[in-house]
């Protein structure tokens, strides 16, 4: 794996994810956040798993973060107050980030290198998929259907 | 120097912090749901970093438990923005210190 490829990948991806939790304009931090989601996906090609880094260019980029946009665009107010920022959350990401780095730095079983693996091809992946994974393929198209019906239902004008 | 699972593990350590601020100290809905985004990444990072730098085994399980929690992060974004516009019809606002009944 190249060094320096995965330096600028995490600074890419981490700059995105800070400018998409910090900026004060809605629509910019939305913006960002497919900066940080393009990062993601380059980094999952990196790591070698292409296929599950189109699939993040497709849901997230193409879907969650168009579906983000059109809710702030329905939901604007211009006089609003967005720029709101509590320190205390601040303080508590902080001490979360530090005790997960300590423990991974205190861990020795995962500072292996990565060895050369057989390339993951979609045929496979769609094997595995139809076969080990069948049950949870079909939960979860049970999941997405219930998830856009309730969606629906959420948003329908209620009738006075 | 080539890359370790460490630091992959770090920097999804990071991304999960992140979400993490954005959730708790933001005051509008969107940014708290934006924060849940990132969390989900950053657990499907670790998903792949972990199935790319472990033992080889036959099944990819590490990249199919990324592919269906992509999926589900989908349906939880569906589902927010959702209810993100069902309150803002009813408060007319969606800075979450407002909310304050459950009732309508």
């Amino acid at each position: 794996m190249n060094a320096a490829a995965f330096i600028v990948i995490a600074i890419f991806t981490l700059s995105g994810a800070l400018a998409a939790a910090c900026l004060r304009k809605l629509i910019h931090a939305a913006l960002c956040l497919v900066v940080a989601f393009v990062g993601l996906a380059a980094f999952y090609f990196l790591l070698g798993a292409e296929f599950v880094g189109l699939v993040q260019v497709f849901v997230y980029v193409g879907a969650v973060a168009v579906l983000i946009v059109f809710t702030i665009l329905l939901t604007r107010r211009e006089d609003e107050e967005t720029s709101g920022f509590n320190w205390a959350g601040v303080f508590v990401a902080l001490v979360v980030f530090a005790g997960l780095v300590w423990t991974i730095w205190k861990t020795p079983s995962v500072s292996v290198g990565a060895s050369a693996i057989e390339a993951l091809t979609v045929k496979r992946i769609g094997e595995v998929l139809m076969t080990n994974y069948v049950w949870p393929l079909q939960c979860v198209g049970l999941l997405l259907t219930a998830a856009l019906i309730g969606a629906l239902v959420l948003v329908m004008e209620e009738k006075q | 120097m080539t890359p370790t699972l460490q630091f992959c593990l770090v920097i999804s350590a990071a991304l999960f912090s992140i979400g993490l601020l954005a959730a708790l100290s933001r005051k509008h809905a969107i940014f708290i749901l934006i924060g849940i985004e990132l969390m989900l990444a950053a657990a499907n990072l670790n998903f792949i970093a972990f199935w790319r730098f472990g033992p080889q085994s036959p099944n990819p399980t590490g990249v199919m438990v990324a592919i269906f929690s992509i999926a589900i992060a989908a349906a939880e974004a569906a589902v927010g923005l959702a209810l993100v516009i069902a309150v803002y019809r009813h408060y007319r606002t969606t800075d979450v210190r407002r909310f304050n009944q459950l009732k309508g």
